[in-house]
């Protein structure tokens, strides 16, 4: 069994005892264990079921690589699926759960699958489930998605009870992973003066060092450890992070951090998780290495580990995984594990070495304190379902014949060690194969480079491929000081500390099968891929089959595709395909790397902007004005604008022609602040504004106004407004809501990229201003009732502006209308915008004052047949479509758009043209509605002549209007055209013009 | 062919499965074909299949410098629908929709077309009417969609929010018949059906040059040699600008990353496929339980398959607003592709400057769902000189000025 051992547990206070639950049931642990130690003190090896064959699974490693000891964690808002026990710190109330089974983690129905386990090879679903056709949606689909996924889904109702947050930081040199490579290359470049942030993903300090033994400067290296953390921590320029992974390297020394800051206390003040995005002049990659599994039959069977992670959970956190434990290996790593063991007082009945020639002087010590040791051996099978029982015994050379049959409750394996090379990959970086060790490890003449052209990225240590404590230090050393270099600093001539070096070790063996001649029997049970259940026989298939290059492979078998990315199945698999093909392992390559490194969480991703902050709602000066009066708001851009102001039991369809109805009889009151305002100033304005409009703008008077259109360079009609010129070298630019930020970004374009020695500003004045429409017959009655500026026909006719003081407030004074009424728009200072509200509401009180919302607007400028952008344009309709040739200068050399409305198809008269359409039953025209024509086109679809643009109900006219474009349309007035509805009934509508109110600008001019 | 089926892998499976062959063969290139695919995606493969199977011309070469399928087919979500706004996009895009519909049969290759149905979220009052607008065009042209109501939006997507703070959910264009289906069986599937024809598929080979006499294709340089053709189909995505400075021309085309990440699988929790323009995001769920996301765009052009990291944020921001339980699902991996933006975001399926040379680019972010009715289409053109759904899709249009601009129905996202 599995328990708690009376010495050992370095990370451990034992004197506080913590309380959590697995599936429910009471469970006690100590703090400083991570869920999984926790787990295994309480005889809980099993932790889970895999993702195909629902097999039992415990936990194999200690750490990130950790495949299948997933849990969901927490309850209600603080629920989460998928999370590893390895990394889950024990906190007090901890509940965690098993996944993937039903109804519970002993009996599971879908363990039913590996019955059927040889009808379920790599791939089997791309052979089969084709026949009946419909069943794959209605049948096969939903059975598969079933039995697949891992955890739960969080709940769909509650919100995240956690918040999250961005951190920006800028270092000189970054420096991921904290153990000992990664603090002496801290040390290196800290000393320097070089800014230095150092992550680490675990809480604690030194990484693997402490568990493996060796001494530097003739201490242990737990005391290197602390001094090297004391004199870091001293260090004003360092800065140092626990419990934060280096996620990803991008682009430009662009690197993302992933702290995790109260996963181990949830519900304390504070962020959960904190996502750092930091620029990085040189990164240090300094991220360990992972101990592989090996593959043979059984390998899964909850029990069997990685020997390191067994070593692990001795000295770190005082458990044992088992009484009696069979180590196997092909390196002498795994003999600490087996020394480990024997000094916590375990049994350890044997150790398999691969190597026909055995060990070096681990082994020779091992050896000496009585442990057997066969050479040349391996495990033909593991024994047991749910734990492991025992091992069958076999030449390594041969092809699994069981010589001999041992009880254990525990294996330790190891297949040797791949450095963390993730990182160093993610943004390019290259490997190498080192045949000698078996691993791919870093080239550094093939770094990830920087915009210069240079190196950014550097490996050092174990994730370099560096493995003695002395040449780990030492590669770390360089490191620090070559980054220090690199950013402008001058490091020191301190050298790295002496360490002892690990006796003679015997080279490692590569041992990708065990045993080398197994059976297709026992390789449909040598698992790759824990949590996918991708077994060597998989890949062999796959390869057979023809996916011969990695990426085939991997996606074929799904191998290291799961929540783990591979970390522990990648190279094994790998190495398996490339000895089918009969190719060299490098000539296979690896998949890609990318980023993060291990999941981080979605919540950290979004940050804070969440909720309210999501794309915060810009408000105008008279916003809470608006919903006091309950009006009902749409979004419009990034603002929330009065579609109407219904009252009380009114419907939004009636409000809308109350509105309308009020303003034409009397005045309306529309907030158009959010209306763009750019302002465009300098010696040059002119002319540019000459390029930016179809327009004639140069030659506007001062205190005039001109209505202008702008086109994109394609020609098409991207926004229109009111242009004023304020003084000789000042234009303003009315522009739409949604347009604003567009526009300016347009002229910005062409003022930094073409008319970059154009002496012109464009300022973005928008919120600077309140702007009101004040609108209707009674218009001007209502200002001069406020006084302050002569507002007669005279002082201020159509299409002119004026500035005064009206009602005592600074203002500007536009005579423009969007309705066809007398009509005036004034801007205010921002400042005062709710104070000139209330004085128009004040004074316009004997009048019936109407405020009106967007819709009414929307009305009133169709009758008045004007067009709106987006409705009537697309991003396809020029303004010669719309009848707007009058807006276009005929005099101007050139202007943005000109010369691609001159191209062939953009002056076909075939183009559909701007009308009027009624319905002949006076009913409202649907949306969108096309107009056929006969017949179909040579792909089969209905042919058409035109279409809706906007369609409303007019209570001015009292019927349906609406405005389209139609093929040959100016022509064809009084024709009748044939609209399909949805429902496949014909509306039938009449060709008319576009203008029904006021024609000729009688009101608007009084 | 071996055939697939449940039968087969019975078989197989008392033998250990050692009988199966492999899905295509991998041959050395002969000396000439009558036509030259260059890029082995799902695009290429398709035109090669449909050259074959409705035109009897299966002396093709398909050349790829990867590995087939590696490139935009193996990276996108994977989503299909067809409820395009203009009519010639509509009708390349339902062809393909309803060829997908068949295609496991068609094949014999399980594609996993899983016609779960796409919905696009309208979220401002502009929104409602571009998809009523879409819903109107979509009926005339034979695509069956519909606009749907809020409270049916939740019917089908229980995790959605509908009052989100930001932007409510109004409505949505539902079409029912569209859905995902397994982007790297489409490619596999395909290059089966054409090794199975005869066809070679020509794998870790680059194009380096498209050898012209008189104006007229007559050949290519590879890096396994020369190799002779009559008529060449470029189909290679984000290298089509590349690969048309090779044959002598210039595309209006630009190469940007796209990105899309993953989700941890969980168990189901969506069955549609939502995509939410206002707020630039999408997401289904895969049939292993991944949340598959899409990303934006990078705002620079570039040809590196990995992505920046800040669009990646956005895209999330907008889909935990539209899902909240999102904010409690980690993100496994994030990728790139690089895809072909044209100036109108449509594709170019044309005849080129050079005799001989057909152009099949610039699908941009949606592609994936294009793959069979691209084919279609481009063995239509390559082999008859015209097809009816290439014709508006010409390279000349540019110069005419005869776009076809999806914006205001497709939004940003695909």
């Amino acid at each position: 069994m599995s328990t708690r051992l009376a010495t050992g547990g370095r990370l451990l206070d034992k004197g506080r005892q913590v309380s959590f639950t697995f599936n429910g049931k009471r469970m006690t642990g100590c703090a400083g264990d991570t869920l999984a130690s926790a787990l295994l003190a309480n005889d809980q090896v099993m932790m889970g079921r895999s993702f195909k064959y629902h097999r039992p699974r415990g936990v194999v490693a200690s750490g990130a690589e950790e495949p299948n000891a997933l849990v969901g964690l927490g309850t209600g808002a603080r629920f989460e699926p998928n999370q590893r026990a390895t990394t889950t710190e024990l906190f007090e109330g901890l509940s965690a759960a098993s996944q993937n089974h039903w109804p519970s983690l002993d009996y599971d129905i879908g363990a039913v699958n590996q019955a059927f386990a040889r009808f379920l090879p790599a791939g089997f679903y791309y052979k089969m489930f084709m026949f009946p056709r419909v069943f794959w949606k209605h049948v096969y689909e939903p059975f598969i998605r079933q039995s697949a996924g891992l955890g739960k889904a969080p709940d769909a109702e509650t919100r995240d009870a956690d918040t999250y947050e961005h951190f920006h930081a800028y270092t000189d040199v970054l420096v991921i992973g904290g153990g000992i490579a990664g603090l002496q290359a801290a040390l290196a470049a800290g000393r320097s003066g070089a800014r230095v942030l150092v992550m680490e993903q675990t809480p604690h300090w030194g990484g693997r060092a402490p568990v493996d033994g060796g001494e530097v400067d003739g201490k242990p290296a737990e005391a290197f450890i602390d001094a090297a953390v004391a004199e870091l921590e001293a260090m004003d320029n360092v800065t140092l992070r626990l419990r934060c992974m280096g996620a990803g390297v991008y682009d430009h020394g662009y690197v993302l951090g992933y702290e995790r800051l109260s996963d181990h206390a949830p519900g304390a003040d504070g962020p959960r998780h904190r996502l750092w995005r930091v620029r990085a002049g040189q990164v240090i990659t300094a991220t360990g290495a992972i101990e592989r599994p090996l593959s043979f039959a059984g390998n899964d069977v909850p029990g069997v580990m990685l020997a390191s992670a067994l070593r692990d959970y001795v000295v770190n956190w005082g458990v044992s995984a088992g009484d009696r434990t069979v180590v196997v290996t092909n390196n002498d790593d795994a003999y600490r594990t087996a020394l480990v063991l024997l000094d916590a007082g375990l049994n350890v009945p044997l150790i398999l070495d691969a190597r026909a020639g055995g060990g070096g002087a681990l082994a020779d010590e091992a050896r000496a304190r009585g442990i057997r040791v066969e050479t040349g051996k391996g495990i033909a099978k593991v024994k047991g379902r749910a734990r492991v029982t025992g091992v069958a015994i076999c030449a390594q050379a041969g092809e699994g014949a069981v010589l001999e049959e041992v009880p254990c409750d525990a294996v330790a394996m190891s297949g040797g060690w791949s450095p963390v090379v993730h990182l160093w990959s993610h943004c390019g970086g290259k490997l190498n194969w080192d045949d000698a060790l078996a691993m791919f490890r870093p080239d550094a003449g093939r770094a990830p480079t920087g915009h210069d052209g240079a190196p950014f990225v550097a490996a050092c240590g174990a994730a370099n491929g560096e493995f003695g404590l002395n040449a780990i230090l030492k590669d770390a050393n360089t490191a620090g000081q070559t980054a220090a270099r690199a950013t402008g600093h001058k490091p020191g001539r301190k050298g790295a500390p002496k360490a002892s070096d690990a006796g003679d070790e015997a080279p490692l063996e590569q041992v990708w099968l065990m045993p080398q001649g197994a059976n297709i029997k026992l390789r449909m049970k040598a698992w790759l891929d824990y949590q996918n259940d991708v077994k060597v026989s998989d890949v062999q298939l796959a390869a057979r089959e023809g996916y011969e290059s990695v990426e085939h492979t991997k996606r074929y078998t799904t191998l290291g595709m799961a929540t783990d990315q591979g970390k522990l199945s990648n190279i094994n698999g790998l190495a398996v395909l490339s000895n089918v093909l009969g190719q060299p392992i490098p000539q296979a390559g690896t998949t890609t790397f990318r980023p993060p490194y291990t999941p981080i969480s979605m919540g950290a991703i979004a940050g804070e902007a969440r909720g309210a902050l999501f794309q915060p709602i810009r408000r105008t000066t008279v916003h809470d004005w608006h919903e006091a009066q309950n009006a009902y708001m749409e979004p419009v851009g990034h603002w929330r604008r009065p579609y109407c102001f219904p009252k009380a039991g009114e419907s939004h369809e009636d409000a809308v022609q109350r509105e309308v109805r009020a303003t034409r009889d009397s005045l309306g009151l529309l907030d158009a602040s959010t209306l763009g305002k750019l302002i465009v100033k300098g010696p040059d304005a002119g002319r540019f504004m000459d390029m930016m409009y179809t327009n004639m703008m140069s030659n506007l008077a001062v205190g005039k106004c001109r209505y202008g259109l702008m086109c994109s360079e394609n020609g098409f009609l991207m926004d229109d407004g009111v242009v004023a010129r304020l003084s000789d070298d000042t234009w303003l630019c009315h522009t739409t809501t949604g347009g604003a930020e567009r526009v300016h970004a347009h002229m910005e374009e062409f003022l930094q990229t073409e008319w970059w020695d154009w002496q012109i500003f464009v300022a973005n004045v928008t919120e600077q201003y309140a702007q009101f429409g004040v609108v209707g017959p009674n218009s001007r009655k209502v200002l001069e009732k406020l006084g302050g500026v002569d507002l007669s026909k005279e002082a201020l006719a159509f299409m002119q502006w004026t500035e005064g003081t009206l009602a005592g407030i600074e203002s500007r004074i536009f005579r423009i209308s969007f309705s066809g009424e007398l009509s005036y728009e004034v801007a205010v200072p921002a400042s005062m915008g709710r104070a000139f509200w209330n004085k128009l509401l004040e004074a316009g009180k004997e009048f019936g004052v109407t405020p009106y919302g967007t819709e009414a607007l929307h009305i009133m400028r169709a009758e008045k047949g004007f067009i709106m952008i987006g409705d009537e344009t697309d991003g396809t309709v020029i303004p010669q479509d719309l009848g707007l040739n009058w807006a276009i200068s005929k005099k101007k050399e050139d202007y943005i758009g000109k010369r691609a409305q001159a191209r062939s198809y953009m002056t076909n008269p075939e183009r559909w043209k701007l009308v009027g359409l009624e319905t002949v039953d006076g009913s409202v025209l649907p949306d969108g509605a096309y107009a056929v024509g006969e017949g179909v086109n040579a792909n089969g679809q209905r042919v058409v002549q035109g279409r809706v643009t906007s369609t409303y109900h007019s209570p001015t006219l009292e019927r349906g209007i609406a405005m389209g474009l139609v093929l040959h349309g100016p022509d064809r007035m009084g024709e009748v055209l044939d609209f399909p509805r949805l429902d496949g009934s014909i509306v039938q509508a009449k060709i008319v013009d576009h203008v029904w109110f006021d024609k000729d600008g009688e009101k608007q001019n009084v | 062919m071996r055939r697939y089926s449940a039968f087969a892998i019975a078989r197989e499976a008392a033998r250990y499965h050692s009988g199966w062959g492999k899905a295509w063969s991998s041959p050395e290139p002969k000396k000439k074909y009558d036509v030259i695919i260059v890029g082995a995606g799902g695009h290429g493969l398709a035109t090669a299949f449909y050259l074959g199977r409705n035109f009897g011309i299966t002396n093709v070469a398909v050349i790829e410098k990867g590995w087939l399928g590696g490139g935009n087919t193996g990276r996108n979500t994977t989503i299909i629908r067809s409820n395009y706004l203009q009519d010639p996009s509509a009708a390349i895009y339902e062809k393909s929709r309803s060829l997908y519909e068949t295609m496991s049969q068609d094949l014999n290759y399980n594609v996993m077309f899983s016609p779960r149905g796409v919905m696009m979220l309208a979220q401002t009052q502009a929104e409602v009417r571009g998809y009523l607008r879409t819903a109107q065009a979509n009926a005339l042209q034979g695509v069956s969609t519909r606009f749907i109501q809020p409270a049916e939006v939740k019917k089908l997507v229980p995790i959605i929010n509908l009052d989100g703070p930001r932007y409510p959910v109004l409505g949505a264009l539902w079409q029912d018949r569209a859905g995902t289906a397994r982007h790297d069986a489409v490619a596999w599937g395909y290059a089966r059906a054409c090794s199975d024809m005869g066809m070679d598929i020509i794998q870790q080979c680059e194009v380096t040059a498209v050898r012209r006499e008189g104006g007229r294709v007559v050949g290519v340089d590879t890096t396994k040699g020369a190799i002779d053709c009559d008529k060449l189909g470029i189909v290679v995505a984000g290298n089509s600008g590349v690969m048309a400075e090779r044959a002598g021309f210039r595309l209006p085309i630009e190469s940007v990353a796209l990105q899309a990440l993953v989700s941890e699988p969980i168990k189901p929790c969506m069955d549609v496929v939502v995509m939410a323009n206002t707020v630039h995001g999408y997401m289904s769920q895969s049939d292993k339980g991944e949340m598959v996301i899409g990303g934006g765009a990078d705002g620079f052009n570039n040809y590196t398959q990995r992505g920046s990291f800040h669009h990646i944020e956005e895209t999330v921001r907008a889909l935990v607003e539209t899902f909240p339980m999102v904010s409690r699902l980690k993100m496994l991996r994030q990728w790139g592709g690089i895809v072909d933006m044209t100036g109108d975001r449509s594709p170019i399926l044309s005849k080129t400057p050079v005799e001989g040379v057909f152009i099949n680019g610039g699908w941009g972010t949606g592609g994936f769902k294009a793959t069979p009715g691209s084919g279609w289409a481009m063995a239509e053109l390559m082999a008859k000189g015209h097809s009816p759904l290439t014709d508006e899709f010409s390279m000349w249009r540019f110069k005419e000025g005869k776009f076809i601009d999806e914006s205001v129905a497709a939004g940003v996202a695909h």
